[in-house]
C-alpha cells in the first residue's frame, strides 16, 4: 500500500487496528461505536466553525467586523456562545405541555443526526451503506416536522404555533421537489445506494471528472436541489418560519438556554446534512475535482465541498431579502415543482440519446425553454410588469 | 425471537396503547407516530428496508402532519375529557378479540406456522422499481390517475369563486 493510499485510508485502518483489539462477541457493537462517534463530534465542530464564519461572513456583507473579542479574530467565539447557553437559565413556560417541549429539540438534533448515517465522507467512510440510502435520508428528514410542529404546539404561545405552521407548510412544499430533484441522479446512477452513487461519478475522461453536475440534467437537477435545501431548512430567503419582525423567532421563541442551542445545532446539521447530500449525488461525493489531484485524501475533498457549499448559503442569506408566503408557495409549484419533472424528461432524453454534441443540444434546450417560459409566467403573472397592490395593506 | 425484536415490538405496542389511552388528542397522535416508528423498524428487522423507510415517509412524514394539522384546524388545542363509558369499552374489547381469534386462527391453520422458512430474499429497490414498471404498470398508473383526480377535487373543494370574498 502506497503512501498516498495510506493516508487516504488512515481512519479505516486506523478503526480495524483498534477494533483487533475488542473481543470478538463485541466486535460489531464496537465498530458502530467507533464509526457513529466521529461522526458526532465532527459535525457538531463543523457547526461551531460554521457559527462563527457566517458572523463573520455575514458581517463582512454588511460592512461590519463582526465577532473579535474572544481569541485571535474572534475564532474562539463558538466556546463563548457553548459556554453561556449552557449556563443560562431554562425556562419553560407554565402553561407549556412539559414533556413535548422537552421531547421536541430533543427529537429534532436525533433525526438531523440520523441523516450522516448513509453519508460518505469519504472512500469506505461511510456508517452503513443501505440499499436504499437515498430513501432512508429523505424518510429521516420527514421527522423534522414533527419535531418542528411538537415545538411549536407545547409552547402554547400564538408565535410559536404560527412558526410552526409556517415551517411545516414550507417543509411540505419544498421537500417534493427536493426528492423529484435527486430523482433524476438515482435514474443515471440506477441506485438508491449513496456509496454507488459516488463510485458511479468517481471517473474521469482526461482530467475532468463524471460528475452529475456537468450535464444538463445534473446542473439543473442540482441547483433546483439547493433552491429546495434551502428552503427545507428555513433558511434566508425562505426564512419566514422565524420572520423576526413577524413572530419574533418563530417555534422556538419560547425555548431559552441549552434547549435553543439544540435547535440552533439542529438547524445547521440539517444543512449540512442537506448540502452533503447535494455533494454526494451531483458533486462527486469525496471524488477529486481533477483527476492529478486524487493523491489528495477523499475526505479532505468532502469537507472542502462541504464548505463551500456552506458558504454558499451564508452568501445568499447576506444577499437576498425574504420571500413573502404566497411568492414562497407560487415558487415552489408553479416553478420549481414543474422544473423538476420536466428535467426527469430530460434525463429519460439523455439516457437514451447517443453521446455526442446532439444530446448536449436537444437536453439542454428542453431545459432552457421551459426554464424561461415558466420564469416569464409566474413572475410576472401574465400581466406585465405593473405597480404592486397590497391587498391588506391600503 | 431475538432482543432486538422484542424491543421493538414493545415500543410498537406501547406507542399504539398510548394513542388509544391518552387524553389530550395531541398526544395520541404523538404516540400514534411512536407505534408508526416502531412498525418501520420492525420491517427493517425482517429485511424489508423499502417497506420499512417508505412507512416512515408516508406515515410520519405524510399521515402524522395531516393528522395533527386535522385536529388543529378543527379543534381548539385544549386538552379534551372524554369519559370512558361502560358500554364502549365492553364492545371495543369484544370487537379486538373477535379479530385477534380470527387471525390467530386463520395464521395457525394457514401452515405457515411452525415451518422452516428458507432464508429469506433480500429484496433490493431495484427488484422493487422493476416489478412495479413492468409487471405492475398498469394498477400503478391507475393509482397515479385515482390520486390525481383525487387531488384535483381537492383543489375544487377548496378553492374560493370569483369574486368571493376570503
Amino acid at each position: 500500500m502506497s503512501h498516498v493510499q495510506m493516508l487516504d485510508q488512515i481512519f479505516v485502518i486506523v478503526k480495524h487496528w483498534l477494533l483487533a483489539y475488542v473481543p470478538a462477541g463485541w466486535q460489531p457493537l464496537a465498530s458502530a461505536v467507533m464509526s457513529v462517534v466521529p461522526v458526532l463530534i465532527l459535525f457538531p465542530l463543523l457547526f461551531a466553525i460554521t457559527t462563527v464564519l457566517e458572523r463573520k461572513g455575514l458581517a463582512r456583507l454588511q460592512n461590519r467586523y463582526g465577532p473579535n473579542r474572544v481569541g485571535p479574530f474572534g475564532i474562539l467565539q463558538p466556546i463563548a456562545d457553548g459556554v453561556k447557553s449552557l449556563t443560562k437559565e431554562d425556562i419553560v413556560p407554565r402553561s407549556a405541555d412539559q414533556m413535548v417541549h422537552l421531547l421536541a429539540p430533543l427529537l429534532l438534533v436525533t433525526a438531523a443526526f440520523l441523516g450522516y448515517a448513509v453519508i460518505p465522507i469519504g472512500r469506505g467512510m461511510v456508517i452503513t451503506d443501505m440499499n436504499g440510502g437515498v430513501l432512508f435520508f429523505f424518510a429521516i428528514s420527514s421527522l423534522v416536522e414533527l419535531a418542528v410542529f411538537m415545538a411549536g404546539w407545547s409552547s402554547r404561545s400564538k408565535y410559536s404555533l404560527f412558526g410552526a405552521m409556517r415551517a411545516i407548510a414550507q417543509m411540505i412544499s419544498y421537500e417534493v421537489p427536493l426528492v423529484l430533484a435527486a430523482v433524476v441522479v438515482i435514474m443515471a446512477a440506477g441506485t438508491l445506494s449513496t456509496v454507488s452513487i459516488v463510485n458511479a461519478q468517481a471517473s474521469y475522461s482526461g482530467i475532468f471528472p463524471h460528475w452529475f453536475v456537468f450535464t444538463p440534467w445534473g446542473f439543473t437537477g442540482f441547483a433546483l436541489f439547493m433552491v429546495a435545501a434551502t428552503a427545507e431548512s428555513n433558511r434566508s430567503p425562505f426564512d419566514l418560519p422565524e420572520g423576526e419582525s413577524e413572530i419574533i423567532a418563530g417555534y422556538y421563541i419560547e425555548y431559552s438556554g441549552f434547549k435553543f442551542a439544540l435547535f440552533f445545532l439542529g438547524e445547521y446539521l440539517g444543512m449540512m446534512a442537506t448540502s452533503a447530500m447535494a455533494i454526494t449525488l451531483f458533486l462527486g461525493g469525496w471524488a477529486a475535482p481533477f483527476s492529478f489531484l486524487t493523491w489528495v485524501p477523499s475526505y479532505f475533498w468532502f469537507f472542502a465541498k462541504l464548505l463551500a457549499l456552506i458558504c454558499g448559503f451564508i452568501w445568499i442569506r447576506g444577499t437576498l431579502p425574504r420571500l413573502r408566503m404566497d411568492q414562497l408557495m407560487n415558487f415552489s409549484w408553479k416553478f420549481i415543482l414543474p422544473m423538476t419533472v420536466i428535467n426527469i424528461i430530460a434525463a429519460g432524453v439523455w439516457r437514451f440519446m447517443p453521446m455526442g454534441p446532439w444530446r448536449w443540444l436537444v437536453c439542454s434546450l428542453m431545459i432552457a425553454g421551459p426554464f424561461i417560459v415558466l420564469g416569464r409566467a409566474t413572475s410576472w403573472q401574465g400581466k406585465g410588469v405593473a405597480v404592486r397592490k397590497y391587498r391588506y395593506a391600503e | 425471537m431475538t432482543i432486538t425484536f422484542l424491543i421493538l415490538a414493545g415500543l410498537t405496542i406501547a406507542g399504539t396503547v398510548a394513542a388509544m389511552g391518552l387524553r389530550n388528542l395531541i398526544h395520541c397522535v404523538l404516540a400514534l407516530t411512536l407505534g408508526f416508528v416502531g412498525l418501520a423498524a420492525l420491517y427493517m428487522h425482517l429485511g424489508a428496508q423499502f417497506a420499512g423507510f417508505v412507512q416512515i415517509l408516508v406515515y410520519i412524514g405524510g399521515v402524522a402532519i395531516l393528522a395533527v394539522f386535522a385536529i388543529m384546524t378543527t379543534q381548539s388545542a385544549e386538552p379534551v375529557t372524554r369519559p370512558g363509558s361502560a358500554p364502549f369499552w365492553v364492545a371495543g374489547t369484544l370487537v379486538a378479540t373477535g379479530v385477534f381469534a380470527v387471525l390467530a386462527w386463520a395464521i395457525h391453520g394457514s401452515g405457515a406456522h411452525g415451518r422452516v422458512l428458507p432464508a429469506e430474499p433480500v429484496v433490493t429497490a431495484q427488484q422493487i422499481g422493476f416489478a412495479l414498471m413492468r409487471g405492475y404498470v398498469l394498477p400503478l398508473e391507475l393509482m397515479g390517475l385515482l390520486l390525481t383526480v383525487a387531488l384535483i377535487g381537492a383543489v375544487v373543494v377548496a378553492i374560493h369563486e370569483r369574486g368571493e370574498s376570503i
